[in-house]
């Protein structure tokens, strides 16, 4: 069973009841943080040996490789490939997509010893962009996050303050990082942002 | 806090990472044909030196790999780290 | 005749110099007192300028002390903040003064103030090539070096400007001026001022902490962090942390008027302060002289320099040069004053011994320099090793397996010239570029130094100065008040190492770290024992260098962000429902649902009424949840469970045991097989994450050739399970195409469906004995789902639960709870699981342990269900089982202890589960509980209280 488009109902994402408080905060910054709930994100788990010919498989189903290179991300237009494991990767895509993706990656995988999950609802995304995005994340990730160690095209999953994450620097033309936090955290981590950005708030709007 | 060299993700704060103790301790090829004394040494004996140690960690935070690392346990120094099936370094 | 100072408020300010802001005045009260002072000023500088000699007095002998130091090294200025902020406990040397402060001395100890400290206290990790402890001339060389390679540099020094001993020194601090200014241009390069690197550990990872905003007094901004503790990784450590000087041990030395010569020239240098009206120096080497010239040039009078060695040397004559008696070969030998110093007491030194007649010389102030201890506390704490050089008398940095290198005086060179090559070298060095004499060029040429005379006299080891008396006064340790006579006690009852040593006498253990008492209480336990200093070496340096407020170390971690809250995607429902929450690991839970006016054990009967009779429903989404694939995954599975899994027929679900190696329980929970090649497993709510480790672990370490992966789907689901004789009812009418009846969707099958228009999976599992659904959504209609649940199951009075709920009715089944039945000494037997055992398959992990003998043993201790005679009484969990009434003597045997203890509505009596020494035989047996005094008889039970016939499950 996969997330399904056809519901009449409106899904409701883990971070919803956030994103006031998200866009406030990168009002009052002026821009310096940018936080931004970017919901229901189709994510597939794939398992397969990076060597074998699901792999191959795999790039011509979605038009992408995915990367063998550890803790980096390959992007296409539609879809992102996160490297998690020496042979698992996230397949990140627009909402409502999972379905689909997940029957493309089936039929290639097909007959291997390979594994797709959907695993959009474990998961929640946020972009944490802005000037002092990277001052925003050291508070709590203990990653070396400078350019010159972890730039666009970088992914890596590691903790921010208490809660494990998925951290991946968008591309050139995006800065910022999408910080991939799991559903039942997303709050402590929302609310850890929130915390964090206290003084970059107050200095765009109250200090000289 | 040891910075440990996952051999996928590189160095990390041990953070990251669980212990998983003494590496090369393979579970039994077939318990049932093992003494209580030879399955009790299998469970409950590891050693304990002071010096190098090969040891298993894994990398839970991250890649989920496990893998083995010869530790000085006096000094905490990594000597080696290298992937499950590898075989080890010769430390003299 | 000393030069006129001003006569106003600050009787010892200096009409000149200093890096004070003269043009600003600042007022502060100390001990009531109100007093004036600069911005530049510390507490120390400001009391010792307004004329303040006493500032606290000792912590065991209530002795008047006064200020000794100048930085993070005194032991004796304690004083409390009261205001514009609180601090317990602080030295008033690093103190910086701000408008409106209010200081107390303290006697030895500071009190924690009884509110909550309402600043903000934050983390940041910080990464770098290099990093520079220290920013004296050394380090300002290191990190000029480093940055101009294009590093990534990190320069930390604990004072409120850089420079160190450069400061207010004349041309000597224009040098340090263009550094930092060169500095400030490195993008690169981060300058943390009033930042104490305090502890160093391995892989050169290092904690700093930065004091942000006290320097600012009242106008310290509520938002920006008041203390910052920082993280830093570096790729290499330049320690430039300069060096103590040390004091010496002779009658009386603890006096308001004694301090530091380092110090005192500090205070004319940095502050405009003269220590002193009249001053007289004893000095062990030569940088008493440097200090006795500065105090003259600066008006204080010098009325002698006692040298203890005889052949002062080129010093000496300068000193004399400039009028300044000396006395070589001279110690003193007390102090007198009440209490502050007014004269001191000077005898010939002859072998140690002092000799001939005492001289009285009235003073003020006594400076003292015994010599100096390079600051090498942070190199120990890397675990580098120290070595004794005779001919500086210090213990120096040897050796150290991290990427650590110690310049300037921390590693024991004492000239300007030497620090500055020494630092610049290492910096570039660090940043992995050895450096060429043209590199280290025009700017890191070293200042002009006015203590470089071109040759001194060696120093000399001096400890202890004896008599006139038992030596009760000759204090070693100025903040714990121990004394020489206190280390000959010590060294008396035979203690012979400076460890047993400093734990006896506690010499070192105070909150100054020993930083001017360690090598001190080494050289003198050395002379007692007759031994020599390099024999028995320094105690252990431990972090924190200085002291860390805990609300520092918590940092953001307090309050809301002390550990994360994970919730279930139905948490909103649940608090429309005003659930009281219990903490199950990190998940928020619905404990029970209390209605008004209800206490808990009243909801929680309801609540179990509605899921005896009617229908109920909980959030079940904490259940942790495996998706296991491939084609040997039913081969996997046997491996890890004690009963067989590969037998499963998709579409159905079996209940399973995971052992430990050891045969002990580790996990339990259902198993969905979704597909030919495909389950779903699922896990107590706690064991989640542990349970798919150690299926990677199996996967990855014993057995790769398997074809299977794992996959959390933890979150993936939210799942209500709905429990009731009326629960088909309310399913029915949401998922009107699911088969109702028990043929076509049996008890133990799950299928695919819809309820409420939402795909879902419905599982036909129970964990109360009733008719029961876990229903399986998609986490983002969940809420929906719930709500539907709710709407459709009013006409039967539909109930929510929560885990108390959930607890009895699985307790009346005698369903255990892995990690509250079972505590990692269980086995499946024990819980009366041997049914999920298999016998037939030829192994399992933790199959061979069940064959141990202690295993197999008939009196393990076994889950039993206790009854109460008195139907009211509730057993508390935890509590022991004994057999016997009365007691008998101690020590009493203990049967076991009870595990669960509920009231259950459908008994009508309190119950508990227990593990009992051979329990399934006492069956039907009185045995106790002892609580409080009573002794509460109960009778053992099968543990399957209620419809132990398995009537009730398919409704």
């Amino acid at each position: 069973m996969t997330a399904d488009t056809e519901q009449p109902l409106a899904p409701v994402s883990p971070l919803v009841r956030y994103a006031g408080r998200f866009a406030a905060v990168t009002r009052a910054s002026g821009g310096a943080v940018r936080l931004a709930e970017l919901p229901l994100l189709a994510q597939l788990s794939v398992r397969l040996d990076a060597k074998g010919p699901a792999a191959e498989a795999v790039r011509f189903a979605l038009g992408l490789a995915l990367p063998v290179e550890p803790d980096t991300v390959a992007f296409s237009d539609e879809l992102a490939a996160l490297w998690l494991g020496p042979d698992e990767w996230l397949v990140v895509g627009r909402p409502g997509s999972a379905a689909g993706l997940e029957e493309r990656l089936r039929a290639a995988v097909a007959g291997e010893h390979a594994a797709v999950t959907d695993v959009s609802g474990q998961r929640t995304t946020v972009l944490v962009g802005g000037a002092r995005a990277r001052d925003l994340l050291a508070h709590g990730c203990p990653l070396d996050l400078h350019p010159r160690a972890f730039g666009p095209g970088r992914c890596a999953q590691t903790t921010l303050a208490r809660a494990g994450v998925l951290l991946a620097g968008r591309d050139e033309h995006r800065p910022g990082y999408w910080l991939l936090t799991r559903s039942s955290f997303a709050g402590y981590v929302a609310d850890w942002l929130l915390d964090a950005a206290t003084e970059y708030v107050a200095d765009a709007t109250s200090i000289t | 806090m040891l910075l440990i060299p996952c051999p996928w993700c590189g160095p990390r704060d041990e953070a990251e990472f669980t212990y998983g103790g003494q590496a090369h301790v393979p579970y039994p090829r077939d318990p049932a044909a093992l003494t209580d004394e030879e399955w009790a040494r299998y469970l409950f004996f590891r050693d304990n030196p002071k010096g190098p140690h090969a040891e298993r960690w894994c990398h839970t935070i991250s890649c989920r790999r496990w893998f083995n690392v010869v530790r000085d346990t006096a000094t905490n120094e990594v000597l080696a780290a290298y992937r499950i099936g590898e075989a080890g370094p010769v430390i003299s | 005749m000393p030069r006129q100072l001003p006569s106003s408020a600050h009787p010892f300010r200096l009409p000149t110099g200093g890096r004070i802001d003269r043009s600003r005045t600042l007022t502060f009260r100390f001990d009531g007192v109100a007093y004036t002072g600069h911005p530049g000023d510390t507490l120390a500088s400001a009391l010792l300028a307004c004329g303040v000699r006493q500032v606290a007095t000792s912590i065991k002998l209530g002795r008047a002390r006064g200020v000794f130091g100048v930085g993070s090294e005194e032991p004796n200025a304690l004083v409390r903040i009261e205001a514009p902020y609180a601090e317990a406990m602080v030295t008033a040397t690093t103190v910086e003064l701000c408008e409106g402060l209010v200081a107390f001395g303290l006697p030895g100890r500071g009190r924690l103030p009884d509110g909550p400290d309402p600043a903000r206290y934050d983390a940041v990790y910080a990464h770098c090539d290099v990093l520079v402890v220290g920013a004296g001339p050394a380090g300002l060389a290191a990190a000029l070096a480093a940055a101009r390679t294009g590093a990534r540099v990190v320069l930390a020094d604990e004072n409120g400007e850089l420079g160190g001993s450069l400061l207010g020194r004349g041309a000597a601090d224009d040098w340090g001026a263009r550094a930092r200014d060169e500095l400030a241009g490195f993008p690169q390069t981060r300058v943390l001022r009033r930042t104490t690197v305090f502890g160093y550990y391995d892989d050169n990872y290092l904690l700093a902490l930065e004091r942000r905003t006290a320097h600012l007094g009242a106008a310290a901004p509520a938002h920006v962090s008041r203390e910052r503790v920082w993280r830093i990784r570096a790729g290499r450590v330049v320690l430039a942390t300069g060096a103590h000087e040390r004091p010496i041990a002779f009658a009386d030395n603890d006096r308001p008027g004694v301090m530091l010569a380092s110090a005192a020239r500090a205070y004319v240098h940095r502050f405009g302060v003269a220590p002193g009206r009249r001053a007289v120096v004893f000095t062990a080497c030569d940088s008493g002289y440097p200090a006795a010239l500065d105090l003259a040039a600066a008006g204080t009078e010098v009325a002698a320099i006692v040298d203890a060695r005889p052949q002062a040397g080129l010093w000496a004559q300068r000193a004399r040069d400039a009028g300044l008696p000396v006395r070589a070969g001279h110690a003193v030998t007390g102090t007198s004053g009440d209490p502050c110093l007014t004269s001191v007491a000077v005898r010939e030194l002859r072998d140690g011994e002092p000799t001939g007649p005492v001289a009285v010389v009235d003073a003020d102030t006594l400076l003292v320099s015994g010599g100096w201890n390079p600051t090498v506390h942070l190199f120990s704490q890397a675990g580098g090793t120290l070595r004794h050089d005779p001919a500086r008398v210090a213990f120096v940095p040897r050796e150290c397996r991290q990427a650590v290198e110690v310049v300037g005086s921390a590693a024991g060179a004492f000239t300007l010239a030497e620090c500055v090559a020494d630092g610049a070298r290492a910096g570039a060095r660090a940043a992995n570029r050895e450096a060429t004499e043209a590199d280290l060029g025009h700017v890191l040429a070293p200042p002009p130094d006015p203590d470089d005379i071109g040759g001194g006299a060696p120093p000399v080891p001096l400890w202890l100065v004896p008599g006139p008396d038992e030596p009760r006064t000759h204090f070693v340790d100025l903040q714990r008040d121990v004394t020489v006579a206190d280390l000959r006690r010590a060294t008396g009852a035979g203690l012979s190492g400076v460890e047993h040593l400093k734990r006896y006498t506690t010499a070192g253990t105070a909150h100054d770290q020993g930083r001017t008492s360690g090598v001190l209480t080494t050289g003198v336990a050395a002379h007692l024992l007759g031994v020599e200093v390099s024999a028995l070496g320094t105690t252990t340096y431990r972090p924190p260098y200085t002291p860390v407020p805990f609300a520092a170390l918590a940092g953001r971690d307090r309050g809301a962000l002390h550990d994360p809250v994970r919730v279930t995607a139905l948490h909103d429902q649940h608090l429309a429902r005003d659930a009281v929450f219990e903490n199950v690991g990190q998940w928020k839970r619905p404990w029970y649902y209390p209605l008004a006016g209800e206490d808990m054990a009243a909801a929680v009967a309801r609540e179990c009424r509605a899921a005896r009779e009617g229908v109920a429903f909980m959030d079940a989404s904490t259940l942790g949840k495996i998706d296991v694939q491939g084609a040997d995954a039913g081969v996997f599975l046997d491996r890890l469970y004690t009963n067989m899994i590969s037998t499963l027929k998709p579409g159905r679900i079996r209940y399973g045991v995971m052992c430990r190696a050891d045969g002990m329980v580790l996990d339990d929970g259902t198993v969905l097989r979704t597909a030919d090649d495909r389950f779903l497993v699922t896990t107590t709510t706690g064991n989640a994450a542990a349970v798919l480790d150690w299926m990677e672990e199996w996967l990855q370490t014993e057995w790769p050739q398997l074809r299977v992966h794992c996959a959390s789907v933890t979150e993936q689901w939210a799942t209500v399970a709905l429990v009731g004789p009326r629960s088909r009812d309310v399913l029915s009418a949401l998922a009107p195409q699911l088969p109702s009846s028990s043929d076509d969707f049996p008890f133990m099958a799950w299928r695919d469906t819809r309820v409420a228009g939402v795909a879902a999976r419905v599982c036909r599992i129970s964990f109360s004995g009733e008719l029961a659904y876990e229903i399986n959504v998609p986490p983002w209609y969940a809420p929906h789902v719930w709500e539907a649940i709710a709407r459709a199951g009013a006409p039967y009075g539909i109930t929510p639960y929560g885990t108390e709920t959930m607890h009895v009715l699985r307790a009346e089944k005698g369903y255990p709870v892995v990690g509250q039945d079972t505590d990692g000494t269980v086995t499946p037997q024990d819980l009366g699981l041997g049914w999920a055992v298999s016998a037939k398959k030829r192994d399992f992990v933790g199959k061979r342990s069940h064959a141990r003998a202690d295993t197999a043993r008939p009196d393990r201790k076994q889950l039993v269900a206790l009854l109460p005679d008195d139907r009211h009484t509730l057993l508390p969990e935890g509590g022991q089982v004994v057999a016997d009434a009365p007691l008998p003597a101690p020590p009493v045997p203990m049967l076991g202890h009870i595990t669960s203890s509920y009231r259950s509505t459908a008994l009508g009596r309190t119950f508990a589960l227990a593990l009992v020494r051979g329990g399934r035989e006492r069956v039907g047996q009185r045995i106790y509980v002892p609580v409080g005094s009573v002794l509460v008889p109960v009778t053992v039970a099968e543990p399957v209280l209620y419809d132990p016939e398995g009537a009730r499950r398919d409704g």
